[in-house]
């Protein structure tokens, strides 16, 4: 793995009014790495990885996506949110479009690919997430876990350098959580750097590289999996694991 | 015996009774103290008529009226729909004063009287426009000219052209403002998410809005617009106080020339009913039936 850092957050803090959201946070992400990010829900998780690709503006410290500086209505955030890939928890399709065309919305308007293109690339992803036979249906007609694997094929679509996760399946039945895990297992074995906020900790232990627990708004411990769920050094971190590693 | 009927129950009934009585008691008073002769039989005439001498059907007064107010509805329907779409991504753009401008536009409109509306946008700005571009000699020359009758397919008598434009326009501007509220509100009913997965591909601004939002929004704005179209065919009315020929000014006419009052008024009643009401039967089922 080369060690070039892709994502650099030194100090950010954001607020919503007088909640502070994120409170002095710093991380480094490097090309090729697999980051899980955990901690009990209002920690912050899914407001820094807004933050990455700009969806949330950090008010202090410094933000840098691939050498770029990250700020409020930075000219390049649309040049810089075309190579980083995000995934919703809500998925987030476009209900109006079909699958198909989901997927090529972003590479024919924004990349300006010709259709035929787009449609080549649409087709590779859509048999990588393995629903090519849905390409034209409409999103409403896709169960929920068909529904994140055809959002993780349109942000793949736009062959992003960073791919985001905002609890990719915190809204899905159980029995779909295992579809979309392992599309997401698949990728990271490809090599795709990614920041995945979840709670399955499963997945964290079969793909991570770092692990990261935050709690209101603060980085807690950043430490590697191995150590991490065996013998994390917060008692935080460990009460936490207790928590929902039980069921 | 019907189905409905056995589920009538006594205060259905006493209900009906009243209302038959107020009915009755109506009648009689324009029978008996109006001393009112009705000549039902003189209506058809002044919806079609037979011309012996030349031995063909014309379209009399109301039936001329009906056809203007479906045209100005048309002509004015598209025009609301553009002018409001305009204005509706006007009221939540980012910028202030565009925002402020809508606003001021739709609040003015909200607040005002219709028929004052109307003799204000009449006299100040469709008047203005209508010398300011010549039309009154140009469609004098048309009516003239021998492509008339398919000008007066689109646009009625020519002569008339400019009282048609000057409707048309008048009531665009008006129902903008309500088309204008409905696409308001259907941009803002598309999920945040939606816009932030636009956004998080990369997408401007104008392509989140145009490639995203929109299409979303105005497939949701649908049944409302439906809605404002019929509440547009019946403001057509209000336009007939700036002398555009349509089917309330037809029948006034005809009242004052032949004395006709209740005939006529009922007659027209009963087309704008059937237009409207056919609509949105229409509407409803095309709404049922995607």
């Amino acid at each position: 793995m080369s060690k070039e850092p892709i994502i650099v957050a030194q100090g950010i803090g954001k607020s919503f009014g007088d909640f502070k959201a994120l409170t002095d946070v710093s991380l480094t992400v490097h090309k090729g790495e697999r980051v899980v990010v955990c901690g009990p829900s209002g920690s912050g998780k899914s407001t820094l990885i807004r933050c990455f690709n700009g969806l949330e503006n950090h008010d202090t410290g410094h933000l840098t996506i691939d050498g770029a500086e990250l700020y409020e209505d930075a000219p390049h955030i649309r040049q810089l949110r075309q190579d980083v890939g995000m995934v919703f928890q809500q998925f987030n399709l476009f209900p109006h479009l079909t699958v198909l065309e989901n997927l090529i919305i972003g590479p024919m308007k924004v990349r300006k690919l010709s259709r035929a293109q787009a449609e080549t690339t649409a087709r590779k992803y859509l048999e990588r997430v393995r629903i090519p036979e849905q390409a034209e249906k409409r999103p409403a007609q896709l169960s929920g876990g068909q529904q994140q694997r055809v959002a993780i094929a349109r942000a793949l679509c736009m062959e992003p350098r960073v791919m985001l996760f905002d609890e990719p399946t915190s809204s899905l039945d159980p029995e779909m959580i295992g579809e979309v895990l392992d599309v997401m297992v698949e990728l990271a074995q490809t090599g795709m750097t990614m920041v995945v906020v979840t709670h399955e900790m499963g997945f964290a232990r079969k793909v991570a590289d770092k692990m990261v627990f935050m709690e209101v708004g603060r980085i807690v411990e950043i430490s590697p999996p191995e150590t991490f769920f065996t013998n994390p050094a917060s008692a935080r971190a460990r009460m936490f694991l207790d928590q929902i590693l039980e069921h | 015996m019907p189905s409905f009927i056995t589920k009538l129950r006594w205060l259905d009934w006493l209900i009906l009774v009243i209302l038959t009585g107020i009915v009755g008691y109506v009648v009689i008073r324009v029978e008996g103290t109006l001393n009112y002769e009705w000549r039902w039989e003189l209506i058809p005439d002044y919806i079609l008529r037979y011309r012996e001498d030349r031995g063909e059907w014309f379209a009399n007064l109301l039936l001329q009226g009906l056809f203007a107010t479906i045209r100005i509805s048309i002509y004015a329907g598209i025009l609301a729909l553009i002018f409001g779409t305009v204005l509706g991504i006007a009221r939540v753009s980012e910028n202030l004063t565009i925002r402020l401008l809508a606003r001021t536009y739709l609040e003015l409109l909200r607040n005002i009287p219709p028929v004052v509306i109307i003799f204000i946008f009449f006299f100040f700005l469709s008047q203005q426009l209508i010398d300011a571009l010549n039309l009154n000699s140009w469609s004098r020359s048309i009516a003239r000219s021998d492509s008339a009758p398919v000008w007066e397919f689109f646009f009625g008598e020519m002569r008339r052209f400019p009282s048609l434009v000057s409707g048309v326009l008048v009531l665009a501007m008006f129902e903008a403002a309500f088309v204008g509220e409905i696409v308001r509100a259907g941009i803002q009913s598309v999920p945040k998410g939606q816009r932030e997965a636009a956004r998080a591909i990369g997408m401007s601004r104008y392509q989140e809005m145009r490639f995203i939002v929109m299409p979303i929004a105005l497939r949701k704005v649908v049944p409302p617009m439906a809605n404002q179209f019929i509440s547009l065919i019946k403001d057509t009315s209000i336009i007939s106080l700036i002398s555009v020929q349509e089917l309330t000014y037809k029948t006034v006419e005809l009242v004052a020339s032949t004395r006709l009052i209740f005939e006529a008024w009922i007659t027209t009643a009963g087309f704008y009913f059937v237009l409207c009401f056919g609509l949105s039967m229409l509407f409803r089922r095309l709404e049922k039936s995607p």
